[in-house]
């Protein structure tokens, strides 16, 4: 689950993470206000959306950049103005770009240096990592690939926590001093209980910046939550913007179903995620491109298949649908009776290709072929990839 | 012989009152499992009953131990109270604790590993299909099954089987099965990002076993599990070696399905993975259709 930066800042308040004075506005009206009131000799106004690039982005009704920098409260509003209720275009967002509903507004601060700052899960050693750099406001892939050096890391014991000598180590690394040393380290500490208390599994921030007058400030983040401990931080949950995810990804939400949108015309519904992983791939090697991951879990009701055969249709570049079902403890026959009642129930016209296997498949299998509908069988999984591709 | 479990083997499973868990606790039952205990707290003193079994419930797994003498603790308790359960397991000391639950916070997870290390009780899991030792009798009964496989799929032999996946699994060992070979176990070690077992423990296992005398290793997209197996394969494995990895086609950033499985930052590509598997003299199958294909061009029949 993604946030929004105003959010984000939120958070960081509710943990005393330091950032940039700021507040949101969803009308030009609320923004110049904000403007006023921050009071500062330098405003930025941003774009909220969950895509990167906005500064480099162009709006629809041509308006250049999703970010901009004034001294001007008045003129704050104005430019709110040009972005709210305006479609944003960034490398991120594709062609279809996204709607901008909110802005921010905040004290544009003057940045000594920017530094790199970021915590998440290491895979490896299943311990909390910080991860940080001197090398502030870049792409730190690129840093780590062709500066190796520049990139510090700090594994954290679970139990004992962030201890002092660990904070000392990063603060030295990182060369703060004097009372930018003290603000750094009050800033890591906040951060890793923030980490912990929230379930995150990433919070980056960069640039993480020294101000001219010695404050340390997250200027920009990035959040990351385990979807897993989403149940234990409603008021994370509550940050939810759907109006920001893939329509369809939204609706399959509601019918407990694992849906990631792609871009190609070959839909699938697969049971169990590797599966699901595999069928994709499949269906690649046989020379199609997948539209979809969908994993209907351990099931496939005929709710779930009438659910997503739903879902499936509304893409519009869908033209054949992969159904690949491994019946291990379900019964292959009670499967195909709720696919052949989905196919009945939402009047499916695209081909459809069914691969069943396991338990009770040949009842299966025949009550797909005795149903009359225009439905492909398949011996196995390459073989239903190969038909799927030929039928499109 | 077999890897971690064998058809003598004193299971018991925590959550058996629950739907999920009474309904594969039966399943287990029926396939020759040594299921000797239930555990659900507050349900102490009451039996599980299945056809013509009946198993004792305890309140906790320690009593349950003592009780009974089971060494391995199946999970099937829900997300919220999971590594609660494991913890608890690890404290009764039992050997293996599977931990089929789905959905655990990464932090419990991470709690749970920390709190493990050094401990005798081996974790397999989370979020995974559990562990099979197939038996001789018909499909495959007279074994040990613990967790959610379909038992009839399996058939006794001498190929062992590990992946990340469930579904996956199955269709392995189904090819397998239907070839005309059977398993020595097989074994799901699960999709979390942090999880007991890896890929690695279970190889070593598989290397070790006089009755294993090929392995298939299913992997998919995220971490490096499987370039760490792969690399200790090269220089150490006895046995021809079988693979695939799932998730060519997914997009980076995305986590496809299970938690762990995520390429970021360039890190955890299926392509590094086959080539890593490559490298190590593991024939690795380009679909999930040719798993059986490969196994035998590895094993030379």
């Amino acid at each position: 689950m993604n946030i929004h930066e105003y959010q984000a800042k939120e958070l960081f308040d509710r943990f005393q993470v330091p950032s940039p004075r700021g507040k949101m506005a969803g009308t030009a009206k609320e923004a110049e206000a904000i403007a006023k009131e921050i009071g500062s000799d330098l405003l930025v106004v941003k774009a909220q959306v969950h895509a990167g690039g906005r500064g480099k982005g162009t709006f629809k009704n041509g308006f250049e950049g999703g970010v901009h920098l004034t001294k001007d409260a008045v003129a704050i509003g104005e430019i709110a103005g040009k972005m709210i209720g305006e479609t944003l275009v960034t490398k991120q967002t594709g062609d279809e770009g996204r709607l901008v509903r909110k802005v921010m507004v905040a004290d544009a601060v003057e940045i000594e240096h920017e530094y790199y700052l970021s915590l998440l899960m290491d895979r490896d050693t299943s311990r909390p990592v910080i991860v940080a750099s001197t090398e502030g406001g870049m792409d730190i892939e690129e840093v780590a690939e062709n500066r190796p050096e520049r990139i510090i890391k700090q594994l954290i014991h679970p139990l004992a926590g962030l201890q002092p000598y660990e904070v000392r180590k990063l603060t030295a690394a990182l060369g703060f001093k004097g009372g930018a040393a003290k603000e750094f380290g009050k800033l890591l500490k906040n951060l890793y209980k923030l980490f912990l208390s929230l379930d995150c599994d990433m919070v980056e921030i960069n640039p993480l910046v020294e101000t001219k007058d010695g404050q340390v400030l997250a200027l920009d983040a990035k959040f990351g939550f385990d979807d897993n401990a989403l149940y234990r931080h409603p008021e994370v949950l509550a940050y939810r913007d759907t109006e920001e995810e893939d329509p369809r990804e939204v609706a399959a939400s509601e019918f407990n179903l694992s849906y990631i949108g792609l871009d190609g015309n070959i839909a699938c519904l697969v049971n169990g995620a590797g599966l699901a992983m595999a069928t994709m791939d499949a269906i690649k090697f046989a020379g199609g491109d997948p539209a979809n991951f969908l994993d209907v879990g351990g099931g496939a009701t005929k709710e779930q298949v009438v659910g997503a055969f739903n879902i499936i249709q509304s893409d519009a570049k869908v033209e054949a649908i992969l159904i690949n079902i491994f019946g291990g403890i379900m019964d292959c026959n009670v499967i195909a009776e709720g696919v052949v009642a989905a196919v009945q129930e939402t009047g499916l016209k695209l081909p459809l290709i069914v691969r069943l296997e396991g338990n009770n498949v040949t009842a299966g299998r025949e009550t797909l072929s005795a149903s009359g509908l225009a439905i492909t069988g398949a011996d196995d999984l390459a073989d239903a990839a190969k038909k799927a591709v030929a039928s499109v | 012989m077999s890897i971690l479990v064998n058809p003598d083997t004193k299971v018991l499973v925590q959550g058996i009152t629950g739907g999920f868990g009474g309904r594969h606790a039966g399943l287990s039952l029926e396939y020759g499992t040594s299921l000797v205990a239930g555990v659900t707290p507050g349900k102490g003193g009451k039996t599980f009953d299945h056809g013509d079994y009946s198993v004792p419930v305890f309140d906790t797994v320690s009593d349950a131990v003592k009780g009974t003498g089971a060494t391995t603790s199946a999970i099937f308790v829900p997300p919220p109270f999971a590594a609660d359960a494991i913890l608890e397991a690890v404290d009764a000391g039992v050997d293996l604790i599977v931990a089929i639950t789905e959905g655990i916070p990464v932090m419990d997870m991470m709690r749970v590993k920390e709190y493990m290390r050094g401990s005798k009780t081996r974790l397999i899991g989370p979020n995974c299909p559990g562990v099979v030792t197939p038996g001789s009798g018909p499909d495959s009964t007279g074994g040990c099954r613990i967790g959610i496989a379909p038992g009839y799929i399996h058939k006794k032999g001498n190929v062992g089987i590990l992946s990340r996946s469930g579904t996956l699994t199955y269709e392995a060992v189904w090819q397998v099965t239907s070839l005309g070979y059977g398993q020595s176990t097989c074994v799901g070690i699960g999709g979390d990002p942090i999880n007991g077992t890896s890929h690695l423990d279970i190889i070593k296992l598989f290397n070790e076993d006089p009755e294993t005398e090929a392995i298939i290793m299913i992997g998919e997209i995220g971490g490096s599990a499987e370039e760490e197996a792969a690399a200790w394969i090269k220089e150490n494995c006895k046995k021809p070696v079988a693979g695939f990895i799932a998730g060519a086609t997914a997009p980076p950033g995305r986590r496809m399905g299970h938690a762990g499985a995520i390429v970021s930052g360039g890190q955890g590509t299926a392509e590094a993975k086959k080539a890593a598997m490559a490298d190590a003299g593991i024939v690795v199958a380009e679909t999930p259709s040719e798993m059986g294909s490969a196994l035998l061009q590895a094993w030379g029949k």
